[in-house]
């Protein structure tokens, strides 16, 4: 068996056995508590910061943002965000009930399909579980509500996002999640995929310089939703 | 199968040296690397802190590789995923197949990973009638033109953009002969247009992995492009591939490396894709593969453990120390002869394919230290060169002539006497030689050395007679 093999030869090098019950637990123990080291200074600030750091972040990394003040003003946005880069009014959404539920018959013209994406659509729009401050990075756990496809096939992707869902740390993203989602296989947490995602995609493969829009889409605009009083700008 | 040059190292860089279009390709791109990861590291204040905590994360975790892994293994199949445990390249090439045949596959899209280039996944395949379809762009790239990667992070690193525009016209022969590139971007638009194809086509999707996490059993992926997740997304397949020492505890333990890698690879603050898998597809989920196999490598990792080169499995594959190595900057990847070049391929490739072929690369180094001082989790890089050399030269494998070289050295320099009159007699000699002037142009016998620099003529006598001199005055 080659796995008996490699452990062995793992702890042949390291001149022991298997490891006694005792530091077993110590490890099992180890990942229980799953010890946080150092988090930057950058997003342990007031809550307003946060969302302010958050948005400026997704620029810094080609990224767009609107901030509206309402579950409500989302169709208005996503349908001015469309016209503005001269996209069809037209796109593909995840079947979340947060974004079924907003009034897109307010914007009649808005043509929409609630599924996964396929490789003609142009325009998705996805439901953000959460956003990290830090880095600008949006947390995308793949569920039957966001499909993972959304993120990749189409070359426009706008993500809804509550301004309560941003954390300073990807660590407070990673403890949300652990909270609020059990895996119907594992027992667990994981879903099958959770993206991290910073900004639209890109390549430095040709002479080491920066192009957009290499497999993934070339625009990603984040549709931030003031939810929390707490993170009002001042 | 990247055919093994390291043992020609010597010829291989005299050539590098004087290719004109490598040279201007790696002109272009090293300061490119240099100044963005800089700016990155500046950007983050406790950068130095992170890279002790980086270091002591591996270090915790391959002292307890077994646990970590049994672990990992148990948590996989939790989640429905099957791991498949290979000693050798061997195994590993033959379970690849094995599950791509069980599949049905005829095509397969393939993420960047270079642990694939090291077992030969393509070659395997293509000979038992799979395609594989590299999808990064620059592996894309060098399989069109049938070459392997340079550098660990940017495959292309040798390529000018003229070189790109050529291969294109040559190989998208369906494509109007008068198009024209007017722009970079107009090369990867029409790449992306290529792939996308195959991405919709291929059956079975493989990966490489960055990083593997214990306590939720994921592998994960850092990317830019995102052709790393439509790879593992469309098709029905997915097979993450994997060295054993991608191994970390936890996600917080993973958070902390990966502040790490983007600024010490390509100087992002984070990549743009940072994507963990685990498992296939959940009940009621619209996408994503239904089928999830880790192939779990050895491949001589294992010998490491308990030897001096033990922390040469910290590594996290960022390519700093060769992105800030001047043997590198030179030379290229090429050179180094197989999968793994720099400094980190000098203190791995021997270790891999065996010291007596890749046993004189930890001379390809200047010993300036750069590479250590950069590298994110602080492999003694130079340190591990040297361990090398030690047993280049134990083994009998250095030219004869290094030999009786170093053999005369340590007589002299071991016989204080000796040693201070052989300095004086050589300091008066050159004295001699040059007549006068400051530097030589050449000197006999060491004509190899004054060919690329003059030799300065030492001024003053020997450093024993000014300490003499110095000792009087005080």
């Amino acid at each position: 068996m080659s796995k008996e093999a490699i452990l062995n030869a793992i702890r042949r090098g390291l001149k022991r056995g298997p490891l006694p019950a005792d530091q077993r637990a110590m490890l099992e123990a180890r990942m229980m508590a799953r010890p946080r080291h150092l988090i930057p200074a950058r997003s342990r600030v007031p809550r307003p910061d946060q969302i302010k750091l958050f948005i400026a972040n997704v620029e810094k990394e080609f990224g767009s943002v609107t901030r509206v003040a309402d579950m409500r003003d989302v169709p208005g946005a996503v349908a001015e965000y469309l016209s503005q880069q001269n996209l069809a009014p037209r796109f593909v959404m995840a079947p979340h009930p947060e974004l079924q539920a907003m009034p897109w018959s307010d914007r009649a013209m808005l043509e929409f399909e609630t599924r996964r994406a396929e490789a003609s659509d142009l325009v998705s729009v996805q439901h953000g579980y959460a956003g990290i401050a830090e880095t600008g990075t949006l947390m995308l756990p793949s569920d039957p509500a966001r499909p993972t496809t959304l993120n990749l096939l189409a070359e426009t992707e706008i993500v809804v996002l509550r301004a309560s869902r941003i954390t300073g740390p990807y660590e407070d993203a990673w403890d949300m999640l652990r909270t609020e989602r059990q895996d119907p296989v594992s027992g667990g947490f994981m879903p099958r995929n959770v993206m991290l995602v910073t900004g639209p995609s890109r390549s430095a493969d040709i002479e080491q310089t920066l192009e957009l829009g290499a497999h993934g889409p070339r625009r990603l605009h984040v549709i931030v939703v003031d939810d929390d009083p707490a993170a009002l700008p001042g | 199968m990247v055919q093994i040059t390291s043992p020609n190292f010597k010829e291989n860089a005299a050539r590098a040296i004087g290719d004109a279009g490598l040279q201007k390709a790696l002109g272009k791109a090293k300061g490119a690397f240099l100044q963005r990861r800089g700016d990155a590291v500046a950007r983050l204040p406790e950068f130095e802190q992170l890279r002790e905590i980086g270091r002591d994360i591996k270090n915790h975790t391959l002292a307890h590789l077994d646990f970590y892994l049994e672990t990992y293994a148990a948590n996989v199949e939790a989640a429905g995923g099957k791991v498949h445990w290979c000693s050798t390249a061997e195994e590993a090439r033959a379970a690849v197949l094995e599950i791509c045949r069980k599949a049905g596959a005829k095509t397969v899209t393939k993420g960047k990973s270079m642990i694939s280039e090291e077992l030969g996944i393509n070659d395997h395949l293509e000979a038992h009638g799979i395609e594989p379809v590299e999808t990064d762009l620059g592996e894309y790239i060098i399989q069109l033109r049938r070459e392997h990667p340079s550098h660990i992070i940017a495959p292309a690193f040798h390529l000018n953009r003229e070189d790109w525009e050529k291969s294109f016209r040559e190989m998208h022969t369906d494509l109007p002969k008068d198009r024209v590139f007017s722009e970079r971007r107009d090369i990867l638009t029409e790449a992306r247009t290529k792939l996308r194809h195959r991405f919709l086509a291929a059956d079975v999707g493989i990966t490489g992995a960055n990083f593997l996490i214990a306590e939720s059993g994921s592998s994960v992926i850092v990317t830019n492009e995102g052709n790393g997740d439509l790879t593992q997304t469309l098709p029905r397949v997915h097979i993450a591939l994997a060295s054993i020492e991608k191994m970390v505890p936890t996600l917080n333990d993973a958070c902390a490396l990966l502040r790490l890698l983007a600024r010490s690879a390509t100087g992002q603050d984070f990549s743009v894709y940072t994507t963990f898998s685990t498992g296939g597809r959940r009940p009621g989920d619209l996408d994503g593969p239904e089928e999830y196999h880790v192939v779990l490598i050895d491949n001589g990792r294992s010998n490491m453990f308990g030897t001096e080169f033990q922390e040469m499995l910290r590594c996290i594959r960022c390519a700093a120390c060769m992105n800030h190595c001047p043997v590198y900057g030179v030379t290229g990847g090429h050179a180094y002869g197989w999968v793994y070049p720099g400094p980190m391929g000098s203190v791995l490739t021997p270790t891999l394919i065996g010291v007596d072929k890749a046993g004189h690369l930890p001379n390809a180094s200047t010993f300036c230290g750069r590479c250590e001082s950069v590298c994110p989790v602080k492999i003694p890089l130079p340190k591990m060169m040297r361990h090398w050399r030690e047993r280049e030269f134990e083994r009998h494998l250095s030219p004869v002539a290094t030999r009786r070289n170093l053999g005369l050295w340590a007589y002299v320099a071991q016989r204080p006497a000796l040693y201070r009159m052989a300095t004086k007699l050589a300091v008066s000699a050159l004295g001699l030689v040059a007549q006068g002037k400051g530097a030589l142009r050449s000197l006999p016998l060491a004509s190899g050395w004054t060919q690329g620099r003059d030799l300065p003529v030492p001024e003053g006598g020997t450093f024993m007679d000014r300490y003499a001199k110095t000792k009087r005055g005080a």
